[in-house]
């Protein structure tokens, strides 16, 4: 006991000291003569492949088949003289991105941080130096001027009205709405068949429908497992099982073939729709056993707290158990949202024009010949971009619904 | 034999109102295991009665049966004059009058102090925000947690938490209020904030019922102790009869393990 030294008892933390890229580099990756054999080993192999990667992008590489097809990428079929509404859609989209933006992180100290603005800087000199996409720079430089304006408003509106978040999601749910009218058409506007819906616009169309079907259905069946009633229960597990035995492509084509069958003579619906409702009947099932989990971790007493201060049983489901299960949730649930985007790859399978399928057929094309490599490389990169923000997202709501210390 | 001491020591309560009376309640868990073997008890009103037995015993799981967390299978209980059945009207309106703190507090980790706090008034009695709101604080400040309201129960200790489940079972003004060992989870320095909130509580007149080890307690506020064992209620007494001059050779021996 007496042998400490007053100098333990100090309450300030130790100095930690910032270390200069040298001395850091010696401590992390030079520390003994193994680790420096592996640095050298791995740092070769890495700049070698990217070194090889970027020789060939920039020299051997044929990019005209990206700039010459980008209508068909993006959209598919969809004729050039209505892109107006395709425009309209994405302004409309990227002013309601920009204004959650700016709502959400209303109380952050600064709203553009430096990582944030050093990606989009990344991003934006990507677009305006990558030959494929340098022709939608144009596009490139207003979107992002809308996305920072209307993430400045937001960020005014949302500290002026605090309550209008949720106004803004009645605003991203009717935005829905407005994007189904501007693609396809009605209500004055010319139709378009949906088989002229095609590219990233149907790719993304068919991820946000299945996604927004497909969360209340898992939902409605994760409680159904849990129910007290042995019917419903057993009908839940019964459904869960079966759809989580069948692969996707079975259940697409049951889709494409079944649906029909068990509705009225004559009343086809179509192919888009279908496609839908099997990737959301599909992913249901694996969300339902993620928000299982999510259930069974909230603590039992939790469920008996509510119950002796006389919640009924709604009310202690919508305002206890499931806030704290989604919360939990959250990873599970949103990795079973990025499958889903990217099984609409298979929607291509069953003759639907989606961005890997116009990929496919641009390659068909006897002019673009062997552009494997790099058709496939531009998919990869937009796959990965929308995934990737899917993931930033629920780490960002993770962070924000953090409620411990 | 345990009903009829139940009946003679009630004789002195004479003209006090029965807040819960339990009749010869019998449970079994799912298992089979047989946990309250005719157990018989009457909590009248304004009174502090204290449980204690050894662990398994059977007394937290009495207890819970007064608010039907835990279903019985024989017997009866009456709450507040209404029979606990299998009407979940009846149970809810009973559990609307019946207060209950746990071992581990059980808050709502996702809501504040606050709504902790005002989360029943507004969604069981209808209060309008304001007033749930006022009540509120009055009772957090009753416990000493008002700095912490717009805090969450995870940036809280054990014993601000124990505090706040007091006040949150508070707000909805029960008639009475059941204590399921809420000092047991909470670390030796945490445990006197929580008994002085008890124990202000008892003074106001609240009808308690208390499943504690707390011994210290038992002796300054109990009106009454019981000692519950394999599923019977071995004795009852008062504090002074029940810790120096017991009835029962049981609770020699369980006061003599504790002591």
């Amino acid at each position: 006991m007496t042998s400490v030294t007053p100098d333990s008892f100090s309450s300030a933390p130790p100095d930690v000291v910032a270390l200069g890229p040298v001395p850091w580099a010696k401590k992390n990756l030079f520390s003994d003569w193994f680790n420096s054999l592996l640095t050298l080993v791995i740092a070769g192999i890495f700049s070698w492949g990217m070194i090889r990667l970027v020789s060939w992008a920039l020299t051997t590489a044929q990019w005209e088949v990206i700039p010459n097809n980008f209508g068909l990428f993006m959209t598919g079929t969809f004729p050039i003289n209505l892109y107006p509404r395709i425009w309209a859609l994405l302004a409309i989209v990227c002013g309601l991105a920009g204004l959650s933006w700016g709502v959400l992180g209303r109380n952050l100290s600064t709203l553009f941080s430096r990582n944030v603005l050093i990606g989009f800087g990344v991003a934006c000199a990507f677009m305006v130096l990558f030959p494929p996409t340098r022709p939608s720079s144009l596009i490139l430089l207003p979107i992002v001027a809308l996305v920072a304006g209307t993430a400045a408003a937001g960020r005014q509106i949302g500290r002026k009205f605090p309550g209008v978040g949720k106004w803004i999601s009645l605003a991203w749910f009717l935005s829905y709405f407005v994007a189904l009218w501007l693609i396809g058409g009605g209500l004055g506007l010319t139709k378009v068949s949906t088989n002229d819906w095609g590219g990233l616009l149907l790719t993304l169309f068919t991820a946000v429908s299945g996604i927004a079907l497909c969360f209340p259905l898992g939902l409605l069946l994760a409680l159904g497992r849990r129910s007290a009633l042995p019917i419903v229960r057993g009908l839940s597990t019964l459904y869960i099982e079966i759809v989580r035995g069948v692969p996707l492509v079975a259940v697409l084509f049951m889709g494409q073939v079944m649906i029909p069958l068990f509705l009225p003579l004559g009343s086809r619906p179509d192919r888009i729709l279908r496609a839908i409702i099997a990737l959301a009947l599909f992913s249901a099932a694996y969300l339902a056993e993620n928000v299982r989990a999510g259930l069974q971790a909230v603590p039992r007493g939790q469920q008996e707290a509510a119950m002796s201060l006389g919640l009924n049983t709604p009310t202690t489901l919508g305002l206890i158990i499931l806030p704290q299960a989604l919360k939990i949730a959250i990873p599970a649930i949103v990795g079973q949202f990025i499958s889903l985007f990217q099984d609409t790859t298979l929607l291509s399978i069953v003759g639907l024009a989606e961005l890997l399928g116009i990929g496919k057929s641009i390659l068909a094309n006897p002019s673009y010949l062997g552009r494997y490599a790099e058709v496939y490389l531009f998919l990869a990169v937009i796959y990965w971009f929308f995934c990737y923000a899917m993931s930033l997202g629920s780490r960002k709501i993770e962070e924000k619904l953090n409620t411990d210390n | 034999m345990t009903q009829f001491q139940t009946e003679q020591s009630s004789a002195h309560h004479t003209g006090m109102e029965p807040v819960i009376v339990a009749r010869d309640v019998e449970k079994w868990y799912d298992n089979g295991f047989h946990v309250l073997k005719g157990v018989s008890m009457t909590v009248y009103k304004g009174e502090v009665l204290v449980v204690m037995g050894p662990s398994g015993s059977g007394k937290s799981t009495f207890i819970r049966t007064f608010n039907a967390l835990e279903p019985y299978q024989k017997g009866s209980i009456e709450v507040d004059g209404t029979v606990i059945s299998h009407d979940l009207k009846d149970i809810e309106a009973i559990r609307r009058e019946v207060g209950m703190v746990f071992q581990q507090f059980n808050l709502f980790p996702h809501l504040t102090v606050l709504q902790n706090v005002t989360l029943a008034p507004i969604w069981v009695r209808r209060w309008p925000k304001a007033k749930a709101q006022e009540v509120a604080m009055q009772l957090l400040e009753r416990v000493g947690i008002l700095e912490q309201a717009h805090k969450f129960p995870g940036q809280l200790s054990g014993g601000q938490q124990q505090r706040v489940a007091i006040a949150r079972s508070l707000a909805m003004q029960p008639k009475v209020m059941l204590f399921d060992e809420p000092t047991s989870a909470l670390d030796p320095e945490m445990v006197r904030e929580v008994l002085d909130v008890m124990r202000s509580l008892a003074d106001s007149g609240m009808t308690m019922v208390c499943v504690t080890h707390e011994v210290g307690f038992a002796r300054e506020v109990a009106d009454r102790v019981v000692l519950m064992d394999g599923g019977y209620l071995v004795e009852e007494n008062t504090p002074q009869d029940f810790f120096s001059n017991p009835r029962e050779d049981r609770t020699q021996k369980f006061l003599s393990q504790i002591l």
